[in-house]
């Protein structure tokens, strides 16, 4: 009886859980149910995405109104998957957090972090499940407003300045998105995703939805940090708080990767984006230019925190070069990637994290000596890394060979190529720290207290993930099977035409509306 | 009882009781270490008695479906010849106090064992560079400068045996979708005959195909007196074996063969260093069941895999018998030995059994499995292939029958006095002839009831027995001849040229300045790129402030980003109105 009722639930709980934590007032009651609320939802979206692999497409009216009248949550193997991650990471990042923040926000805000991360969970989980474009941009800002105040919150002042050049980015962002959703408003009068996508294939060319179609991509391409709309997201990452930089890095460009891949391939259809358009093209110089200048400009930075930032938007290259490949191959290279991404960014600035917290810096120079000093945590550090350069038997090995293949499989030989070249400045990047880590004696600080191992509450979550790449490079089945059948499902137009057909004679009375 | 104990051992893997012997050797010392690598190979050949064919353990790696142990009769065949080998090797290195050489040995012999029931391609490559990364400490373990550098060439050849073979696996598993080893064969259109092609060459390599033989005469008589014990049972039987399971009855390898086992014997003859003889007698013996395989019947795959398994038993007698000599006397050239039968009695009628089984006398083993390969190429008609053979034949017992044995101890006294060697090595030795004299007299009961494929063969009849004997005492005569009228090739200390002159004295010669002025290209482009990256380096991070600088390294200003977006989304407006 309940069950019916789970594809709504990763959304309900958290959004009622939030101002539940501010009311609670203690900071430890917050981290409890914020950290039970979540691991819950990680439960439901688990068995969501066991649902969705055996039976396909689970629809939800929400508050009983039929779709496309009401707001519709749909939920099939792609979005489930992704949903997995983001709970997933969700729960690990707030045990994490417990010792994490204790030392990078202030006692009195401690309530407020957790707030509006439940916040920020609500609205990603949100965007995933969600049936309707308008709906989409609601859970957007929902999430975008709890992510500016979550990198705000650091004690470094400079995270307001961070945080601000976020909001203004974010906000033009935001926007374009509403504009091009509003321009599809009016031509189509729908906001349902199946009902859109079923209007918008009755026309042949126009140019209001091509206009709207530009804002959106424009405006997602923002959210998701594509070169060179990716300004705002290293010093955001870099100043916000570990666990915070941890949990965005790991879930908010991955669900904005999701968004473009949900407007492109179910509402506007991959023939008119990419056959009518030629915007593979456009998306692969991007991507290309991307891993190249972000992995190069990585390999330059003193902070580590900017470093794995700029890798992100190189690593954000991949999966957007994963998807103008325009091949069911290579939107499943694209979607494995930010399953396997979620686990080594997330695992990578938990170390950093980590550091932090017991040097009271992340330049590379604080890595100096860590091999010894704190051994776990770089020892994690070297298994996500060695994962993010694409060594055989980890996770970041299978999805680098998914999208070589997949480019192979075009004949691409030049991007193939390109992409290993690209791992070799990953190399670079990681092997940087490696180094300072393992061969570099400790600089001699001022204070001479002895730097110790992080706290077990940060090293467990830390763990789970290193070895979640190590288990995901080795057992493929989970991950490759389900990225095999969503981008299958999205890219096969008889399998969405099912489903629009079903939607078909319910549009036609909702044009009436 | 002995099948109620098997059914307590637990399953394992096959290599794996050699495995643990050999990590057991690392850290056990004095008579312990003894029992447990005496043990091993015991243990293993129980777990062999007790597992069932069939496929075991597979799994899933990237998408394909792997079997690491795959049990037939083909497999068990080597696996339980593999586990006498390293029991008898074993045996023979007792008295020896070198940790490497005992881990190396016994961690050799599992690689082998694992190699002989991979049931894919990917576990039969990773057991390839294992036997050659293991085996390769038996030849350094010498600790000479001649070994090393011996040794090193043994690896790079190997090595480029392994990666040939993972190229032609690759290309194989994405072309047909599957990494199962059976039968590959030369026949295939397109990138799968590169494929095949590559294999094929890979598997030639190990089994020292003339022109890649090198390797072979060249590290063997470096390594050590019980390493080569080790060295002559594993190596190239993994090659026949692969051969034998890969491309059974490709013509090719008749001829491939027949050159093998006739062009050895005239470095054999001419050869000093008694060890380096042997060492030619094992590319001809090779070349005879290799010229098996290539025939394909059952007949003849049946005589190659039993010359495998008699090979492994008298050519170790020769070497060990050989090894025996070096350890106590120092030397091994035929012109520095002779009249040692008065100081080494016993290990002079070892050796003498290990002559005769090579030089096929019948009833000795070497008579029971030459003659199937023999009659299976009659058979077929191959009729020059077998007056070939023949030939080869009557050499071997020219160069391994009668002149190992002589100029070791007998011929001209050379004045040594010494004692028979350590017990171990005459009990290893024992073992192995009475193996010899076993199988040579009840093959049925012994050889022939492991072998693969059905037949039914009899061995000794008239015109076999009668054809060898001939063939035999003719040769005995031409020698006796030769040596009585001063003919015969003395024993000189000399070096003689094979094909390795090729690349250890023309690639010096002509080669190598080639080889530099290419690498000073290299090294002016490297300095080159160096200056570059260095310059890009430089624009690119501040080294006295400490951070990043450039364009896109550096924050830009609000303004700034928002540029960037209106101008890619007049970009692509443009771009969808034009």
């Amino acid at each position: 009886m309940f069950e019916q009722h789970f594809p709504v639930l990763p959304i309900v709980l958290p959004l009622i859980a939030a101002p539940l934590c501010m009311l609670l007032g203690r900071s430890q009651l917050a981290w409890l149910l914020a950290t039970i609320v979540s691991g819950i939802s990680f439960c439901i979206a688990v068995s969501l995405l066991m649902v969705t692999l055996d039976q396909g497409v689970l629809s939800y009216a929400l508050g009983g109104w039929e779709p496309p009248w009401g707001i519709e949550m749909r939920l099939d193997v792609a979005n489930a998957l992704i949903l997995s991650v983001v709970t997933g990471i969700s729960t690990l990042v707030l045990v994490y957090a417990k010792d994490s923040i204790a030392t990078e926000i202030p006692q009195s805000q401690h309530t407020l972090f957790y707030t509006a991360h439940l916040l920020c969970l609500t609205g990603l989980s949100g965007i995933l499940t969600t049936g309707d474009a308008f709906n989409l941009f609601v859970f957007l800002e929902i999430s975008s407003l709890a992510t500016y105040t979550l990198v705000s919150l650091a004690s470094d002042r400079r995270a307001l300045t961070a945080a601000f050049r976020y909001l203004v980015m974010g906000t033009i962002g935001a926007t374009f998105i509403l504009i091009g959703v509003g321009m599809m408003y009016m031509k189509t009068g729908t906001l349902n995703m199946l009902d859109l996508a079923a209007r918008i294939g009755e026309f042949e060319y126009n140019r209001t939805l091509n206009t709207g179609l530009a804002f959106i991509l424009v405006g997602v391409s923002i959210k998701l940090a594509l070169f060179p709309l990716h300004m705002w997201l290293p010093p955001a990452y870099t100043h916000a708080p570990s666990a915070v930089s941890a949990f965005l890095a790991s879930t908010a460009t991955k669900v904005a990767v999701y968004v473009m891949i949900r407007f492109i391939f179910t509402i506007y259809g991959a023939e008119y984006v990419f056959y009518s358009m030629g915007m593979d093209v456009i998306l692969l110089v991007l991507a290309i230019v991307a891993i190249f200048n972000c992995s190069f400009v990585a390999t330059v930075q003193s902070n580590v925190k900017t470093m794995l930032a700029y890798s992100s938007v190189a690593q954000i290259g991949y999966m957007i070069l994963g998807i103008s490949l325009v091949t069911t191959a290579g939107l499943m290279a694209g979607l494995l990637h930010i399953f396997n991404h979620a686990l080594m960014k997330g695992a990578l600035f938990m170390a950093v994290g980590a550091v932090f917290m017991r040097t009271g810096s992340a330049d590379i120079k604080a890595f100096r000596g860590l091999g010894k000093t704190m051994p776990w945590t770089m020892a994690a550090f070297t298994i996500a890394g060695l994962s993010i350069i694409g060594v055989p038997l980890t996770a970041g090995f299978v999805s680098k060979w998914y999208l070589v293949t997949a480019a192979l499989e075009q004949q691409h030989w030049m991007i193939a190529f390109l992409v290993l070249i690209g791992s070799l400045l990953a190399i670079v990047y990681i092997g940087r720290i490696l180094e300072a880590a393992y061969f570099k004696d400790p600089v001699q600080s001022a204070s001479d207290k002895t730097i110790k191992e992080a706290p077990l509450m940060m090293l467990v979550p830390m763990w789970i993930l290193a070895v979640a790449n190590i288990y995901f490079g080795i057992d493929t089945s989970l991950s490759v099977t389900a990225a095999d059948a969503a981008a299958n499902w999205l890219f096969e137009p008889s399998a969405q035409a099912v489903f629009q057909s079903a939607s078909q004679s319910a549009s036609e009375l909702g044009a009436a509306r | 009882m002995i099948s109620s104990l098997l059914e307590l051992l637990p399953q394992l893997p096959p290599f794996l009781p050699l495995l643990i012997g050999s990590l057991a050797a690392i850290f056990l010392r004095g008579h312990l270490r003894s029992v447990i690598m005496l043990l091993a190979p015991v243990w293993g050949a129980l777990q062999l008695a007790a597992i069932d064919p069939g496929v075991y353990w597979t799994f899933q790696l990237l998408g394909l479906e792997l079997e690491p142990v795959r049990v037939d009769k083909l497999s068990l065949m080597f696996g339980y010849l593999f586990h006498l080998a390293a029991f008898i090797a074993v045996v023979y290195a007792l008295h020896l106090k070198d940790t490497m050489q005992h881990v190396a040995g016994l961690s050799y012999a599992a690689s082998a064992v694992g190699a002989v029931f991979a049931g894919d391609l990917i576990t039969l490559f990773i057991f390839w560079e294992l036997l050659a990364l293991t085996s390769v400490f038996l030849i350094w373990a010498r600790r000479t400068d001649r070994a090393y550098g011996a040794g090193m060439r043994y690896i790079v050849m190997k090595v480029l045996s392994g990666v040939l073979l993972l190229t032609g696996a690759v290309i194989f598993i994405t072309q047909t979708g599957s990494v199962r080893f059976e039968e590959i064969g030369l026949e295939h259109d397109g990138i799968l005959k590169l494929g095949s092609w590559l294999i094929f060459i890979a598997f030639g390599i190990k089994c020292a195909f003339p022109f890649f033989h090198n390797w072979l005469t060249d590290a063997y008589p470096e390594s050590t007196p019980t390493g080569a014990i080790f060295l002559a049972s594993f190596t190239t039987k993994v090659a026949v074996y692969s051969l034998a399971r890969g491309f059974p009855g490709t013509e090719l390898l008749v001829w491939i063969g027949v050159t093998m086992a006739c062009f050895p014997i005239f470095y054999a003859v001419i050869e000093n260093d008694l060890r380096r003889v042997l060492a030619y007698s094992m590319i001809n013996q090779v070349g005879f069941m290799v010229v098996g395989v290539g025939i394909g019947t059952s007949l003849a795959l049946n005589g190659a895999v039993a010359h495998a398994f008699n090979d492994v038993i008298f050519k170790g007698l020769l070497m060990m018998s050989m090894g025996a000599v070096l350890h106590m006397t120092g030397r091994i050239n035929g012109s520095e030995l002779g009249g040692l039968y008065k100081s080494m009695p016993k290990t002079t009628i070892l050796c003498i059994v290990g002559a005769a089984s090579i030089s096929a006398f019948p009833l000795f083993s070497g008579f029971v499995s030459k003659s199937m390969i023999m009659s299976a190429a009659v058979a077929e008609g191959y009729d020059y292939v077998w007056l070939a053979l023949l030939f080869a034949a009557a050499g071997v017992f020219h160069h391994a029958g009668i002149k190992i044995p002589y100029f070791a101890f007998f011929a001209h006294d050379s004045g040594i006095r010494t004692t028979e060697p350590p017990k171990n090595m005459l009990a290893a030795m024992t073992i192995a002839a009475t193996l010899c004299i076993i199988i040579g007299t009840f093959p049925a009961q012994t050889v022939y009831a492991l072998l693969p494929w059905e037949v039914d063969y009899q061995p000794y009849d008239i015109t076999h027995v009668l054809t060898q004997l001939q063939l035999l005492f003719f040769s005995a005569l031409a020698f006796a001849w030769l040596n009585l009228r001063n003919m015969y090739p003395p024993e000189l200390p000399s070096t003689n040229l094979d094909t390795d002159w090729f690349y250890r004295k023309l690639t010096p010669g002509f080669v190598v300045p080639i080889y530099y002025s290419v690498m000073q290209m290299m090294n002016k482009l490297e300095r080159l790129a160096n200056i570059g990256i260095r310059r890009l380096i430089r624009m690119s991070y501040d080294d006295d402030k400490n951070q990043p600088k450039g364009y896109f390294a550096k924050l830009w200003p609000i303004e700034t980003m928002v540029l960037w977006v209106a101008f890619l989304l007049a970009g692509i407006l443009i771009l969808y109105y034009v």
